[in-house]
């Protein structure tokens, strides 16, 4: 086996052994189960004193899922960012490359190991549970988002972009200020995603231009639009196009899909932040 | 650490003692043969091989000063992981760890995690790890300094075996006593700087005997550089690189210029006694503005 994939395993093996994958695994349930119980209510509610239409449930499932996916992915990625942000300044300061990187390995393999590891996992815990949730949403109100792959492939964006960031930092800065810098990073773009929609719903110019550089810098917040639209059903899309662009504007609602181009741009960032954090690897003394 | 002009041969079967102060480079000269450390400038070989070639590095054994495991694996886990890093063929793997374990008396505790493990233990898994696939070559970065005497004892057994097998051992170590009782060879290095190396008779000038006696003219007691190097505190007068079976001969000496003989010790310079002279010879090195490691090394 290449080394690359022999650390690849041995990240999933960690995550395994020190219980993170069983926490994940019940955690998930726990969120699924009670998310469930809340869109099964939704019959119970009344409109005009009579029992809800299917359409009102499914129309009212699919703005609370939104905001169920933006639970998830915040969870996501602070997760994907505490686990990653030690991944190689902690075996240095522990002495445990030492003993790694003396083998006939490049450094390289270790560093991509461990970043298809991360990957696998954020990869299999956004499958995992949007599936779950997803096919327990349709049990009870019988709604199934339109794009449900393209909101995995989204979200599990989100959640690579995070990881490469925080791995590129580890390799220069210990877990504790890469991971810290990583959240800031994080959140920072979606306040940027959040001030580009007041400029879009008050057709402020820098406000937008403000919301499109948050995006480029860290492409959270444009991964994470990707996924909205990718739950947004479209009838919900036509009704708020026909409303105007402040209701446009609102940071939960995405009519379109991300351009092409801002894909490769987001392809680029992670592949480029992962190819920076190689070479910084490569040059510092263990 | 600046290291320059660092010309090491360590011949198989042989081990070799590297020494030197706190921060003289021992362990920046290891990771730069290893890879793990890159020159600033300079090159250096080691199996024949540039600096951090993996294909020497698959030759290599490393058992590092500062190190540890993977505590949530077994130690059989940890010694299967790196046959599987150091490339050796999937069919060895288990006879090669179980033989690791058994070398470093931890086969009782084999399926153990080894984040249970004291650093005693941790210390016998990484020379273990290091022995895997009987390599050519192998560093060990102060093999000892967590073991008690027992542990010492089999480390040195082990060492002893290794060497017989044919493997070169590179042993860094500040336990100056260990070193003379394992090295074949030895190389003291200061600020960057190899100071002193050879066998281990060459560095330490043979033997030499002390006698404490009186009734010696300053002239009489001159006369007996006729036997050795002679370095005479008034009291007592070591005369170095005398052959023992001489002894007799110079107290008798002493005796016929009626010299009064009180004492006389057969002594064997130590490598502290040696290692201390040379460091104290050393001049005091300027303080350099940017430290970093460089220069020109082989093995």
């Amino acid at each position: 086996m290449p080394p690359a994939l022999v650390i690849a395993r041995l990240t999933l093996r960690e995550a395994r052994r020190r219980r993170l994958l069983l926490i994940l695994l019940v955690l998930t349930l726990v969120m699924v189960a009670v998310t469930t119980w809340g869109f099964s209510r939704l019959w119970d509610v009344r409109v005009g004193g009579r029992p809800p239409g299917a359409i009102f449930v499914r129309t009212t499932t699919s703005q609370l899922m939104i905001v169920v996916a933006f639970m998830f992915t915040t969870v996501l990625g602070l997760s994907a960012t505490v686990v990653s942000s030690p991944s190689i300044s902690g075996d240095l300061e522990s002495g445990l490359a030492l003993s790694m990187l003396a083998r006939p390995i490049r450094r390289s393999d270790v560093l991509l190991g461990k970043w298809l590891g991360f990957v696998a996992m954020v990869v299999f815990y956004t499958g995992g549970a949007a599936a779950l949730e997803m096919l327990t949403v349709d049990w009870v109100t019988g709604y199934v988002p339109p794009h449900p792959l393209e909101f995995v492939v989204f979200v599990s964006a989100v959640g690579i972009a995070l990881v490469t960031l925080s791995m590129t930092l580890s390799t220069r800065l210990s877990g504790l200020v890469g991971g810290v810098i990583a959240l800031v990073g994080f959140f920072m773009s979606w306040m940027g995603g959040i001030v580009g929609s007041i400029g879009l719903a008050l057709q402020n110019q820098p406000l937008m231009d403000v919301g499109a550089a948050s995006r480029l810098i860290i492409p959270a917040d444009g991964l994470w639009r990707g996924a909205i639209w990718a739950l947004e059903p479209a009838i919900v899309i036509a009704g708020v196009r026909s409303a105007g662009p402040g209701a446009a504007s609102n940071p939960f609602f995405a009519a379109d899909p991300p351009p092409a181009a801002y894909l490769a741009w987001c392809a680029f960032w992670i592949l480029g932040l992962l190819a920076l954090a190689v070479w910084s690897f490569s040059k510092r003394e263990v | 650490m600046a290291l320059a002009g660092l010309t090491m041969t360590v011949p198989p079967g042989e081990a070799f003692g590297f020494l030197g102060p706190n921060g003289a480079g021992k362990t920046t000269a290891v990771k730069l043969l290893l890879g793990l450390a890159a020159p600033s400038s300079g090159e250096g070989w080691v199996l024949g091989r540039p600096l951090g070639d993996r294909a020497a590095r698959r030759r290599i054994g490393y058992l590092p000063e500062l190190f540890r495991y993977q505590g949530w694996l077994s130690a059989r886990e940890v010694l299967g992981l790196h046959c599987e890093l150091a490339g050796l063929p999937r069919s060895t793997w288990r006879d090669e760890v179980q033989a690791a374990l058994e070398i470093v008396d931890l086969a009782g505790r084999a399926e153990d995690r080894v984040g249970t493990f004291s650093k005693g233990m941790q210390q016998r898994l990484g020379l273990g790890a290091a022995l895997l696939g009987k390599p050519e070559l192998i560093f060990l970065d102060e093999p000892t300094s967590a073991l008690d005497p027992v542990g010492r004892h089999d480390v040195r057994q082990i060492i002893h075996s290794v060497k017989e097998r044919g493997t070169a051992v590179f042993l860094n170590s500040h336990l100056l006593t260990e070193v003379e009782m394992v090295c074949d060879r030895v190389a003291i290095v200061d600020h960057g700087k190899v100071v002193a190396s050879g066998t281990l008779d060459d560095l330490l000038g043979g033997q030499a005997v002390r006698i404490r006696v009186t009734g010696l003219k300053p002239s009489q007691r001159a006369s007996l550089a006729s036997f050795g190097e002679l370095d005479d505190d008034g009291e007592w007068i070591t005369v170095r690189g005398l052959d023992p079976d001489r002894v007799p001969e110079l107290v008798a000496e002493v005796v016929r210029m009626d010299g009064r003989v009180y004492q006389v010790e057969p002594r064997h310079q130590t490598l502290e006694d040696r290692f201390l002279q040379l460091l104290s010879e050393q001049p005091q090195p300027r303080p350099h503005p940017n430290p970093s490691p460089g220069g020109r090394g082989s093995s």
